[in-house]
């Protein structure tokens, strides 16, 4: 392009040059804006497949397949004062029979018996709990079927399929056909899905276990890095003397937010579990490993904030006689406070979605009960999502898809807190 | 009297503690011309005097929390029978757990004795008196801390430097926990290290070709001596993150391009925060979507080709993280695609060069040591992301550079040597340890270089 011309010619000549060129630069030029297109096409793209893909395998576990019984609760097996000796499995098998008496063979009775869930017997056990006048009476109760059941009424099962290769063989399908006919077999909303713990059955597990153990790690969370981050990001933007100690300490704070959180998860087990032996698998726990993970995020975000107010505000109320922690505290803190909640809410978002550190402190194991404080055994909604992604069954899969969901849910609600919150009180100075 | 209900009580006194140095402020100056006289706004005199009660009675209230146990349990040993203080170490913490069962009122494992029982109630008695003792202990260290006060508060008193002082400590205690956190990380994975290269020598881990953790349980099964070189580990995680890094480097750099040099206002107002999307999203979500989506399409799409590729191939779970760490690269550059001087663009695009030629040969040559840096920090992200890997590679230790195989990555055996059940004397157990040793070593110098050089070009412009 610049090679040095003869100059008396040479202005032609450049011209020439250039002009023969031009096509051809142009022609760069697009197709380099076509790639930077491309490229955010491309990311697009993935983020809308991957919300697709999880929405359209996750929509249907919010509803659940019930089957209707005709149950007759015999007195003589039902002791008002004794419940938890009755013999519910049994008024369950019998109703089910009942509905096909042509059903005799005990294999077959078998394979009819595992369309209802094993939930079943429990849910009629709650209601005779609840209404111990209806003993002696006959009742019609929805309840539970399995997750097969499930599956192939959700269509996730296909029917034309030949019979080995299916769940359900031919018979049960007739079965279900027969059900449809009466009326007995529908789709509910799943309220099982939000008030449940967790479950080896599909159709029995819930998040609400898993969303109790979020909410008390959080708060631990919360409570113990947000004072922390605020005093720390006040210290070091405020008072720190620029010194080589104050470079150790922002070193290491910028080091520790890029430190993988997993080796924050194997201090956690060295240190909280084995050194000061505190309960394992608790959320306790849990929100200490995650303060520890999140707080760098706070700092940084906190110090940020307090950069952005100017020193003028400083200046004036140190000028009207104001200490310098009275000056920091009632004047560049509150201006400062918004940006640093969106940096704590941004970081306790990330810590709701944080998985790996968890693993390492025990809070992967399967619990049914629900926890009622810190120290109990829990799971986190993350943790439950990657148990539940393990778990081979066809039902679990979409109850993985649907947990995903209510945590993005909870993300959402989270980040639109935080840009809520930078766009009301965000200052342009 | 729980530990809780005890600091609730501490809390308390020292609300209580406040109140009353206020009024002691306000009342020694009554007649003498009232809140003006005193050195200190009258808050100042009740903060003190909270901080008296609190800050002592909440260290010794942390203190006896951590001795406790230990305290008690040595106690309630030196009362145990001979027969059972003659036991080895190993039966007579058995035997102790047994104890805090009954304490707790769990199952136990033993059959229940009397001798248990006696040791039991002892150590509940123990543990009330303890409690009752720290109670007590507190309430006088508040009053008598709130009686000095309320004698000690004087006009000339300078209660607001003291309050101050007492805050800036705070302030740096707040703040050197960061180091106090490096230090606990170095530490922990160091000790188990440690304890694991006096079993496997650190050549052997560090060059060997074979990595099969699993040690028998039997003496007699087979493979009962497990290997612990991890080179195939190593190779495993380079080749994931490579492929990782092939994806996210180009499209995050050329989306910040666009995004920074081409795209109007009301482009980059929707495309940035749908890119910030796919940042905020858990890596839970990517494992699944590695899992479900990806795998099932990169095998079937093989198949077709009559290639034969692993449903855990290093190719679905890199190409995922590849996707994660695209918004990562993606605002790491625009940050220092936008720190290069408009004086430069100018300059280019005056002598008649196209934009994509000013952006080619001045701007990203000009931006170079910041992107890099960028790539670094994302490369040490990619080395330690774990959920996707874990939910998406496998756990076979193949030393292949082929991304259509099965490989497992350093996050992966971490995360399956430690989940379940540990023993912490095994070599299993402690080689995950010695993995994260290494994991964290490897990040550490990744971010100091790439946080040094980020540092330096940011102060080259400025």
């Amino acid at each position: 392009m610049n090679k040095p011309e003869n100059t008396t010619s040479g202005s032609v000549r450049t011209v020439d040059l250039v002009q023969k060129g031009l096509a051809r630069r142009y022609k760069a030029e697009k197709r380099f804006r076509r790639m930077g297109l491309c490229a955010i096409s491309f990311s697009l793209l993935c983020l809308a497949v991957l919300f697709i893909s999880i929405f359209g395998s996750g929509y249907s576990a919010f509803q659940q397949t019930v089957i209707e019984l005709d149950i007759v609760l015999d007195p003589s097996g039902l002791n008002p004062n004794n419940l938890a000796g009755a013999d519910f499995n049994g008024l369950v098998k019998t109703a089910l029979y009942n509905m096909f008496p042509e059903v005799k063979d005990r294999g077959e009775k078998k394979k009819l018996l595992s369309l209802l869930s094993s939930g079943a017997a429990y849910k009629l056990a709650d209601f005779v709990k609840a209404h111990p006048d209806r003993i002696g009476k006959a009742l019609s109760l929805w309840v539970p079927a399995d997750d097969d059941v499930d599956m192939l009424m959700k269509g996730h099962i296909n029917r034309n399929l030949p019979e080995t290769e299916r769940r359900l063989n031919d018979q049960q399908i007739s079965w279900i056909e027969a059900l449809e006919e009466q009326g007995k077999i529908k789709k509910k909303f799943n309220t099982t899905f939000f008030t449940a713990g967790d479950s080896r059955e599909p159709e029995l597990a819930g998040i609400w276990g898993a969303t109790c153990g979020s909410f008390y790690t959080l708060v631990i969370t919360l409570i113990l890095s947000f004072p922390i981050g605020v005093a720390a990001a006040v210290y070091l933007e405020e008072f720190a003397p620029k010194n080589r100690f104050t470079d150790i300490i922002e070193v290491n704070i910028n080091n520790l937010a890029a430190v993988p959180s997993i080796v924050f998860g194997l201090l956690g087990l060295a240190v909280f579990l084995n050194f000061f032996e505190l309960p394992r698998s608790s959320s306790l726990v849990g929100g200490l490993v995650l303060t520890l993970m999140t707080l760098p995020t706070i700092i940084i975000a906190g110090r940020a904030a307090l950069k952005s107010v100017p020193p003028s505000i400083r200046e004036a109320a140190l000028g009207v006689g104001a200490s310098k922690t009275q000056m920091v505290a009632h004047h560049v803190l509150p201006l400062a406070m918004p940006g640093m909640l969106t940096g704590t809410i941004i970081g306790m978002a990330r810590a709701l979605g944080e998985t790996a550190p968890l693993l390492m402190i025990g809070m992967v194991a399967f619990i049914v009960d629900i926890p009622g404080g810190f120290t109990d055994p829990s799971t986190a909604l993350p943790v439950q999502i990657f148990l539940w992604a393990d778990s081979p069954e066809r039902g679990f899969m979409e109850k993985t898809s649907a947990a995903i969901m209510v945590l993005l849910v909870f993300l959402v609600i989270m980040n639109s807190a935080a840009v809520y919150l930078r766009k009301k009180y965000e200052k342009r100075w | 009297m729980t530990p809780t209900y005890i600091l609730i009580i501490l809390l308390l006194l020292s609300t209580a503690g406040y109140y009353l140095g206020r009024r002691r402020a306000l009342a020694v100056v009554e007649g003498t011309g009232g809140p003006k006289v005193l050195h200190s706004r009258p808050v100042y005199y009740g903060a003190l005097t909270a901080l008296w009660c609190a800050v002592p009675t909440l260290f010794i209230f942390s203190f006896w929390l951590v001795c406790e146990s230990t305290v008690i349990t040595d106690m309630v040993l030196s009362k145990l029978p001979e027969t059972i203080q003659s036991l080895p170490a190993d039966r007579l913490n058995l035997v102790m757990n047994d104890i805090k069962n009954l304490v707790n009122g769990n199952i136990v494992s033993g059959e229940e004795n009397a001798d248990l029982q006696a040791a039991a109630d002892y150590y509940q008695y123990l543990r009330s008196l303890s409690q009752g003792a720290l109670f007590v202990l507190i309430s006088v260290i508040c009053i008598g801390a709130v009686s000095i006060l309320q004698n000690r508060i004087r006009p000339e008193l300078r209660a607001r430097n003291h309050v101050e002082r007492v805050i800036y400590y705070i302030l740096i205690a707040c703040s050197v926990l960061a180091i106090f956190t490096t230090i606990g990380i170095v530490l922990s994975v160091l000790y188990e290290s440690i304890r694991f290269f006096k079993i496997i020598p650190v050549q052997d881990f560090l060059f060997g070709l074979k990595w099969s953790p699993q040690t028998a349980i039997r003496a007699d099964q087979v493979g009962s001596s497990g290997a612990f070189g991890a080179i195939p580990v190593f190779i495993g995680t380079l080749l994931v993150s490579a492929i990782a890094m092939i994806v996210a480097v180009p499209v995050g750099l050329m989306s910040a391009i666009y995004l920074s040099e081409y795209a109007n206002r009301k482009f980059r107002a929707y495309a940035k925060p749908l890119l910030e999307i796919l940042a905020g999203i858990p890596t839970v979500v990517y494992g699944f979507f590695a899992a479900l989506v990806v795998a099932p399409v990169i095998r079937d799409s093989g198949a077709l080709m009559g290639l034969d590729i692993s449903s855990e191939s290093a190719m679905a779970a890199g190409l995922v993280m590849g996707v994660m760490i695209i918004p990562f690269v993606s605002s790491l550059s625009d940050d220092v695609i936008n720190a290069v001087p408009q004086a430069l663009r100018d300059g280019a695009l005056s002598l008649g060069s196209t934009q994509s030629e000013t952006i080619r040969h001045i701007v990203l040559p000009a931006a170079l040591p910041g992107i890099v840096g960028g790539v670094l920090l994302a490369v040490s992200r990619a080395i330690g992301e774990t959920m996707i890997v874990v939910m998406a590679a496998g756990l076979s230790a193949n030393l292949t550079l082929n991304p259509l195989k099965t490989v497992t990555t350093v996050t992966v055996q971490i995360v399956t040597l430690l989940v379940g059940d540990q023993e912490f004397d095994s070599p299993k157990t402690l080689a995950a340890f010695a993995l994260g040793l290494l994991l964290f070593v490897v990040t550490l110098i990744l971010n100091v270089i790439a946080l040094y050089v980020v540092r330096k070009y940011r102060e080259q412009y400025e």
